[in-house]
């Protein structure tokens, strides 16, 4: 047992931290484009802001374990398998770069608009807004968000367990919850409880630590 | 002054923001001429423009109507790519500092440098300079959470002048800091403006700040330019409402004093510092009551200005006239 439990911990991390930076490969990009193109932002697009926020909120709006199953097809296209930890990962990585991309955007929002006025009174362009303004001046928010985004994928993830997707959901659905082994899911519980205080905990000090505004 | 080439000339411009069920004019037909080497001032109540009008300078808000001329280029023919590089030649403060609050003094300093692809080497060089010359070489490493108001405004001030701008532009610059810490300010100002040759353009809505550094100021008030002067002699004889509203600033109580008439004294600096009123009133024989003053001392000159009540006979009131005349005290009567 105790093995199962190890390979199901190993499981989950493989596939929150793949989906995570996966997820953010994604979600960065799109939270930087809808702060950069919103109305008031440094370069207005309103058509296409809201474009990708109509996107984003459709992608939000479909539970999880919905979504899961819905992107079968296109999962099996893309791993090959609909089963095992790679099988999750696709349709974790669609389903959180939406919500990294608001994280990312309320993140980037909270930067001081003066320090954005001062940097185009300087003669900077948008791109050097973005990348030497607002992702470091946001930098102590974004590690926050990350926190935020890692917990939410290991959550979502456990829900890959009702399609045997392997970690510690699947361990805690097929053992406690099938087979009403209530201990062994309240191990699987109490792991997952240490693993989000972990993950918090590291995104607090993080966060801190690159904070310079004391 | 007026063999000085202008720097900036603002011709019939006008801004308006536009909105759904939204139309504001914040600026309407301002013509200015600003010259190179002078310092600048432009007040106004808040609302009254002048932010908009500062953004309007570098393009920072793109004017509705007419043009900036900036060293002789027109500010609406460029293209984007050239404003950005113009901007460079404009530095600009703010009154909440606006420093990148994760980096460190030094470099922020180096900021706009790097944007202007300065080497990083050359661009620290550079920074210790400036940062010698604001007073904080000691703080180059410090964030801008450690530091004072007075402190992050030096901060800005290096930051501002990192490109070698032509002009500074300050929005408020001093409204956010104290007064002893607003002097030490101003005081770096005229340094760089009379060092460096940089002319610099002071918005503010205090007139005491205009008192202290400008040579020439411009009264905007609804959107336009009500009245554009020398210091002095916008100071003495304000012609416009709103001058007269901020010159008096705090002290909007005189209207209440109802009745008699009232006479404002100023002291210009030419008067030396003696007791100007108690000599008028032993010499005219006649008490008036003193309803505001705000005077200073300078080097044992005394400016700033003096309200009294007159006397209400006509005959004390001719005698108290007459004395300020002969010893050449500008006065006016207030209504």
């Amino acid at each position: 047992m105790p093995a199962i439990i190890a390979k199901g911990i190993l499981e989950t991390f493989y596939v929150v931290l793949v989906s995570s930076f996966m997820g953010y490969a994604m979600g960065l990009p799109l939270g930087i484009l809808l702060v950069v193109t919103d109305k008031e932002g440094i370069a207005p697009k309103v058509s296409l802001n809201r474009g990708i926020g109509v996107v984003v909120n459709i992608l939000r709006s479909i539970p999880f374990v919905i979504l899961m199953v819905a992107l079968m097809p296109f999962t099996r296209f893309v791993v090959g398998t609909t089963l095992g930890p790679n099988a999750l990962i696709v349709p974790l990585v669609i389903g959180s770069a939406p919500y990294i991309a608001r994280l990312v955007e309320s993140s980037l929002k909270e930067v001081d608009h003066g320090v954005i006025e001062a940097a185009r009174s300087m003669g900077a362009t948008p791109a050097q807004i973005v990348f030497k303004v607002l992702l470091p001046e946001a930098r102590p928010s974004l590690i926050m968000g990350a926190a935020i985004a890692v917990i939410t994928i290991l959550g979502y993830s456990a829900m890959g367990g009702f399609v045997g997707a392997g970690g510690l959901g699947t361990i805690a659905i097929n053992y406690g919850y099938y087979r009403y082994q209530v201990n062994i899911m309240l191990v699987t519980v109490v792991i997952l409880i240490i693993i989000v205080q972990g993950f918090q905990e590291i995104g607090n000090r993080l966060s801190k630590r690159a904070d310079k505004r004391l | 002054m007026a063999e000085r080439e202008p720097i900036i000339e603002l011709i019939g411009l006008g801004k308006v923001f536009e909105s759904k069920n939204n139309y504001v004019k914040a600026l309407e037909d301002v013509n200015l001429t600003i010259y190179e080497g002078e310092i600048f001032g432009i007040i106004g109540l808040s609302g009254a423009g002048k932010s908009t009008l500062v953004r309007c300078i570098n393009y920072l808000e793109r004017p509705t109507s007419g043009k900036v001329i900036f060293n002789k280029i027109d500010l609406s023919e460029l293209p984007e790519r050239e404003l950005l590089k113009i901007r460079r030649s404009m530095g600009m403060i703010f009154q909440q500092f606006n420093l990148l609050m994760q980096r460190n003094v030094l470099q922020n300093v180096c900021f706009p440098l790097e944007i202007a692809g300065v080497a990083q080497k050359e661009a620290q060089k550079r920074a210790y300079e400036l940062l010698k010359m604001v007073g904080l070489s000691d703080k180059a490493k410090a964030y801008p959470a450690q530091l004072s108001g007075g402190q992050k405004q030096r901060v800005a001030i290096a930051r501002a002048l990192a490109t070698n701008p032509k002009v500074l532009l300050c929005d408020e610059a001093t409204s956010a800091l104290d007064p002893t810490t607003t002097r030490s300010i101003l005081e770096l100002l005229r340094e760089i403006n009379r060092n460096l040759g940089i002319t610099i353009i002071v918005i503010t809505h205090e007139m005491s700040v205009i008192e202290e550094i400008c040579s020439r100021v411009a009264i905007i008030d609804e959107s336009r330019i009500a009245e554009v002067g020398d210091v002095e002699e916008v100071f003495m004889r304000p012609k416009s409402k709103i001058a007269r509203k901020l010159i008096f600033s705090g002290v909007n109580h005189i209207e209440h004093f109802e009745g008699e008439d009232k006479c404002r004294i100023i002291f210009d600096g030419r008067t030396s510092f003696e007791p100007v009123i108690a000599n008028m009133v032993l010499e005219c024989r006649t008490p008036v009551n003193i309803m505001f003053a705000d005077t200073k001392d300078i080097d044992g000159k005394a400016f700033g200005q003096m309200v009294i009540q007159l006397p209400e006979d006509e005959s004390s009131k001719k005698r108290i006239f007459a004395y300020l005349e002969t010893h050449k005290i500008p006065y006016e009567e207030v209504i």
